[in-house]
């Protein structure tokens, strides 16, 4: 039996435990930058704010309705994440992370227990240990226990939070349930694809042949049927698996107009994409860099452009990777523009074991030495301690945080205070 | 051609390589550090006040409230989360929008949030109030 746990509204249960005046009520929480909504409380998506609300824009309903509005708070939601993650730990070996609020586990030779049991006590556990909300979903396979899990939170006034799929009569129900378009997996072109032919519901999915779903959605729509159908297909994947791209990319708090401020800018995306490369162990192939303007300053002159650079070879080296974003941004750069966002996207990434050597190649050993180097000082200093030339010395640009709460868990000076 | 400018090949030499085996506890005078099977990993607060390390939180006194329980003005506290709210235990509360740090008193149908101080009344929790139970505090760290 697999079992799918999901933190309820997770960021902003955060948020909460330390601060439990917002219990019950409204809140938002903002992207990097306090660009726009990405997570809500209940009592907020009740109040018909969306997903992805720029918050500029959403300024005054937040203001009538009363809505506490937070910047995200990364440093304290990955230690709460760790600490529920730990806790679930003991249930079971086998854990897949499958992000900073969910996991499957897999209970294997559970048989003689009762999972809807071990359920409510992991819940009642996070509770009180974290006091972060849960919910619980358990079935055969792993898509069943997606479905389980949304069942468990949508009903919870009937479930307590955990639901569990233990018999057929009860996957039937729970597929006739769930549209299409909630399925685990399926995107949003299939989903339509999908509907255009009548499959409105999963269990409808269930009911297409075999050969129709392998032929048009390939063998992994056939192993989301078999899954569906209560056969576990979909294995646990206890090693996160390595991103294939990396992304750095951040709105300005103000707009910048010269370029020695973006070259800066791209130099410090650059080192942190390139920092995150070697932390996964791998290199990059090319680099893509982007600029824009302010799309809502519609007075302005607009411009977006973008370059790729194909590397001569895979690397992971900060200093080369840097040469060519430059070279790349000197490539898109326009005067007289006010750019608002830029960012370096590292692309076609290779293990650090298995890359080629070419014989023009540049990327010597003294550049992994000197990259250990810096990988080291930021981990023990913290982040931008150690700089190129052409990052900014002296400013240290800032990312907008206007609503950040404190960080409860990681810093002394920061913890709640008790009178 | 010229004889001379015949190459010679130098082998390297195997020789090199014999380098000396590290002694750990070094070799002093023929006797090996009596201490050495003693060796223990140093003292650890941390060890010693964190039992459980995902259920620990840890807060700041603010005030004079607790101060017969030695909780004073400034000092840290070590919560375990996981620890069950019992009678006479020390707590840290949410109760009306504030944190607070009493002693729990629990009475037949009523609970007390007890000052050590005489300046302060103790809090009779009654259904009007909002009250959680954030967690109870086992460690009191302080600079003397």
């Amino acid at each position: 039996m697999f079992a799918l746990i999901d933190c309820n509204n997770f960021y902003a249960s955060c948020e909460r435990v330390f601060q439990p005046q917002y219990e019950g009520k409204a809140l938002v929480i903002l992207s990097n930058n306090d660009g726009c909504v990405i997570a809500r409380s209940n009592e907020a998506k009740a109040l018909g704010i969306p997903m992805g609300a720029p918050a500029f824009k959403f300024r005054s309903e937040f203001k009538k309705h009363n809505i506490k509005v937070f910047s995200s708070n990364y440093p304290l939601y990955g230690d709460m994440s760790h600490r529920v993650m730990k806790i679930l730990e003991k249930y079971t070996p086998n854990i897949e992370i499958y992000s900073i609020d969910e996991a499957f586990l897999k209970f294997e030779g559970f048989e003689y227990f009762d999972l809807m049991e071990t359920g409510l006590k992991m819940r009642k556990q996070v509770r009180q240990w974290t006091g972060i909300p849960i919910s619980v979903g358990i079935a055969p396979s792993k898509a069943l226990a997606k479905i389980a899990n949304k069942i468990a939170k949508k009903f919870s006034n009937k479930t307590g939070g955990v639901y569990c799929i233990d018999t057929d009569e009860k996957r039937l129900k729970a597929l006739k349930w769930t549209p299409i378009n909630d399925v685990w997996g399926v995107g949003i072109r299939h989903s339509k694809k999908l509907k255009a032919l009548g499959v409105k519901s999963a269990l409808d999915f269930v009911n297409l042949p075999d050969s129709w779903v392998k032929k048009n959605l390939s063998i992994l729509g056939l192993r989301l049927k078999r899954d569906l159908e209560g056969a576990p297909t979909i294995q646990l994947e206890e090693f996160a698996p390595k991103k294939k791209s990396i992304a750095t990319t951040r709105s300005f708090k103000n707009t910048i107009t010269t370029f020695s401020d973006l070259e800066e800018r791209i130099t410090t995306y650059t080192l942190l994409g390139a920092e995150k490369l070697r932390k996964q162990q791998s290199c990059a192939s090319a680099i893509y860099v982007f600029v824009r303007s302010n799309p809502f300053q519609k007075q302005a002159e607009q411009y977006r452009n973008g370059f790729t650079f194909k590397l001569p070879y895979a690397t992971d080296s900060s200093i080369i990777l840097n040469q060519y974003a430059i070279n790349g941004l000197r490539n898109i750069f326009k005067s007289g523009i006010e750019y608002k966002k830029a960012g370096i996207l590292l692309l076609g990434l290779t293990p650090s074991t298995s890359r080629q050597m070419s014989l023009f190649e540049k990327d010597t050993t003294k550049h992994s030495a000197l990259m250990e180097t810096m990988d080291n000082i930021h981990r023990r200093f913290g982040p931008h301690r150690m700089k190129l030339g052409s990052q900014d010395l002296k400013q240290t640009w800032k990312m907008r945080r206007d609503y950040l709460s404190n960080r409860f868990t990681t810093e002394i000076n920061e913890i709640i205070k008790v009178k | 051609m010229n004889k001379q400018n015949k190459i010679i090949f130098f082998n390297p030499s195997q020789e090199s390589g014999k380098g000396l085996v590290l002694a750990q506890e070094g070799i002093s005078a023929g006797f090996p550090s009596p201490a050495d099977d003693f060796k223990e990993l140093r003292i650890s607060i941390d060890k010693e006040v964190v039992k459980n390390e995902t259920a620990t939180f840890y807060a700041r006194v603010e005030g004079e409230s607790m101060k017969g329980a030695g909780l004073d003005n400034g000092d840290l506290l070590v919560i375990d989360r996981s620890l069950e709210p019992e009678d006479n235990k020390i707590a840290v509360c949410f109760i009306d929008g504030e944190f607070t740090v009493k002693r729990l008193k629990v009475e037949k149908d009523c609970l007390y949030l007890m000052p050590e101080n005489r300046k302060y009344e103790p809090i009779k929790v009654t259904e009007d109030n909002e009250l959680t139970i954030w967690g109870v505090v086992t460690y009191v760290v302080k600079k003397v």
